[in-house]
């Protein structure tokens, strides 16, 4: 792989994308540094996509600065693409085809020689563990299947770059801690990967680094550790009251903890102390259905930041 | 898979991968594909050329009308056209949603060093096999009789092939520029069906209103059918051929242009 002269893989600055009257990205600065992985956490419509496309240089930039490996997407889309793996939203797998030979074509499509496109195909495939699917139909298999399956697709050139666009959105609990584990190995093999997600699991589980986009503007930058300690205190108190009656409890709740949030269905309260929180508020008479403490986590900087959840 | 990269070799561009891709899938169904090309031509010149041309053959005017040809001999050549023109326009309709919206293919391959150019070029390159396989299976036939077994099949073929794209290419750009399929029965409502009924192929176009003639010469069929059966029975002159041949051109080289402007736009939103 090329040297490390210290420049970022990806480097965009004011970055703007616009479908005719509607800007979907509206002038967002980021750096995606070789070996690391960086996220994009945003709700649905936020611009993860329409950002991701950019990247790929298959989507025209509207306005501000995007150079990959120090190349314009727009003078050097072909040889940009040479280097990236792109696992798109929706997994567009060729149902005419059967799981092997959607990636040799792929492989056909960076110029890999037939034999080593096959080569290539079967390590793949073991590596995302469905070498015994190999001959099998694309319909069959489950939609976890399918996106390993995608994922492999997307290594066959030996990418340098690994986009993934809300890669385990729709998966079980389970297919999506295969997939993980996956795309720590390719991590730990020094690819480099950008991801976009709305799960903050996800997030936290995969990215060394983010940005908190909302419509169309990164809200909030950095690992995401850090970006919970700068955020949020510590802990969450989490209190159920009967339906509807969450909004009155206001006067009761006032002044516990450091900050509090009514949703429709509950009502949050900061506190660097959950517990002793939550017995201010049995000894206020406030007492809830249902109460729990948890950790602050990135939905609860993104609910600070944007005042909306993540998935509605 | 990590330092090492698979060795690499060029020989031809991005729009040959597009093909490939085509072969492979082709290669899933060419089965039941390579019998309904030699079978429905088959009973086609069975039914029209033998039954009808028994009819017209004996009529009053059977030494002029047909250019001193029988039936069969008048209208088989002609199906090598048609044929190709019916299979691939039906090819620039569905499948080429497909690759944009059912199965997302051109996406695919716009995401690796293929561009949106390539993938026109490469689906006309395999339109172009298409139509020489749809074309030669009628070709095949048509060895099976006296009248019209001759080496000459051969150029008729790829004329039958080139008078197909020149169909394809303009529709794949209709086709493509539409944001749903609701169109494309219509297209071959209104007008393949007849411009295959009014073709030349059934029937010389002398026998159509002045107007009608007119509008004939104009649809790239009924230069592929003149092509076609000018060439297998040897009556084909060079400027005429050269002349039906730079219309086919035209119609390919325009549809080439707007489907590469098309594919650009939609693969690059
Ligand atoms: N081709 C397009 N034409 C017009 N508007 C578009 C187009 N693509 C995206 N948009 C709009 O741009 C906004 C951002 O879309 P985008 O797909 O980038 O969001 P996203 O963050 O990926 O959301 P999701 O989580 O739903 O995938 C949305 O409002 C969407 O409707
Ligand atoms: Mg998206």
């Amino acid at each position: 792989m090329g040297s490390d002269d210290g420049q970022p893989l990806i480097e965009a600055r004011g970055l703007r994308k616009r479908f005719g009257d509607f800007e979907a990205v509206k002038g967002i600065d980021f750096e995606v540094r070789r070996g690391e992985s960086f996220g994009f956490l945003g709700p649905n419509g936020a611009g993860k996509s329409s950002t991701m496309r950019m990247i790929g240089a298959v989507s025209p930039v509207t306005g501000g600065e995007l150079r990959l490996f120090g190349l314009d997407p727009a003078t050097d889309g072909k040889s940009i693409r040479a280097r990236l793996g792109v696992v798109p939203q929706q997994d567009q797998l060729d149902e005419m085809l059967n799981v092997e030979d959607n990636l040799v074509i792929y492989g056909r499509y960076f110029d890999i020689s037939y034999a080593e496109s096959r080569k290539q195909a079967r390590k793949l495939l073991e590596f995302v563990q469905l070498e015994d699917r190999a001959s099998s139909k694309i319909m069959p298999l489950s939609g976890g299947m399918k996106r390993r399956v995608t994922i492999a697709r997307s290594l066959m050139n030996d990418p340098e770059i690994l986009l993934l666009d809300e890669p385990t959105t729709g998966l079980d609990p389970q297919a999506r801690h295969v997939l993980w584990d996956r795309l720590y190995r390719l991590k730990q093999q020094g690819v480099t990967l950008v991801l976009t997600t709305h799960y903050m699991d996800e997030a936290e589980q995969l990215c060394d680094r983010l940005v908190i986009m909302d419509e169309g503007r990164i809200v909030a930058e950095g690992p995401p550790a850090e970006l919970i300690r700068v955020h949020s205190p510590r802990e969450v108190l989490e209190l159920r009251y009967p339906a509807g009656a969450n909004a009155e409890q206001g006067p009761a709740l006032e002044g516990i903890g450091a900050r509090q949030e009514v949703l429709p269905d509950r009502v949050l309260v900061y506190a660097d102390d959950g517990e002793a929180a939550l017995s201010e508020v049995h000894r206020r008479g406030a007492s809830p259905e249902s109460a729990l403490v948890r950790r602050s986590s990135l939905e609860d900087v993104f609910l600070r930041l944007t005042g909306r959840t993540l998935v509605e | 898979m990590t330092a090492t990269l698979p060795e690499r070799r060029s020989l031809l561009g991005p729009a040959v991968r597009v093909f490939e891709h085509h072969l492979l899938v082709y290669r899933r169904v060419w089965k039941s594909n390579v019998l309904g090309s030699v079978i429905r031509p088959l009973l086609y010149v069975l039914g029209m050329g033998l039954g009808v041309g028994s009819l017209v053959d004996d009529g009053p005017r059977a030494d002029t009308a047909l250019e001193g040809l029988t039936y069969f001999e008048f209208f088989a050549p002609a199906i090598m056209a048609t044929t190709a023109m019916q299979i691939l326009t039906n090819d620039a309709l569905w499948p080429i949603r497909g690759g944009f919206v059912w199965f997302g293919t051109y996406h695919n391959q716009r995401a690796t060093p293929i561009d949106a150019g390539d993938v026109v070029t490469g689906v006309l390159l395999w339109h172009l096999a298409k139509g020489v396989l749809s074309a030669g299976g009628v070709a095949v036939v048509l060895l099976l009789f006296d009248g019209t077994r001759t080496a000459a099949l051969l150029p008729a073929v790829v004329f039958a092939a080139f008078a197909g794209i020149a169909y394809s290419a303009p529709l794949i750009a209709f086709s493509a520029s539409r944001e749903t399929d609701l169109a494309y029965p219509n297209i071959q409502r209104f007008v393949i069906v007849p411009m295959f009924l009014f073709s030349g192929a059934f029937y010389p176009i002398d026998q159509l209103p002045g107007w009608m003639q007119t509008v004939t010469r104009l649809t790239p069929i009924w230069h592929g059918v003149e092509l076609c059966r000018g060439v297998v029975h040897g009556s084909l002159e060079f400027v005429n051929g050269a002349g039906h041949l730079a219309y086919l051109l035209v119609w390919l080289v325009v549809g080439y242009v707007l489907s590469r402007r098309v594919f650009t736009a939609k693969l690059g939103v």
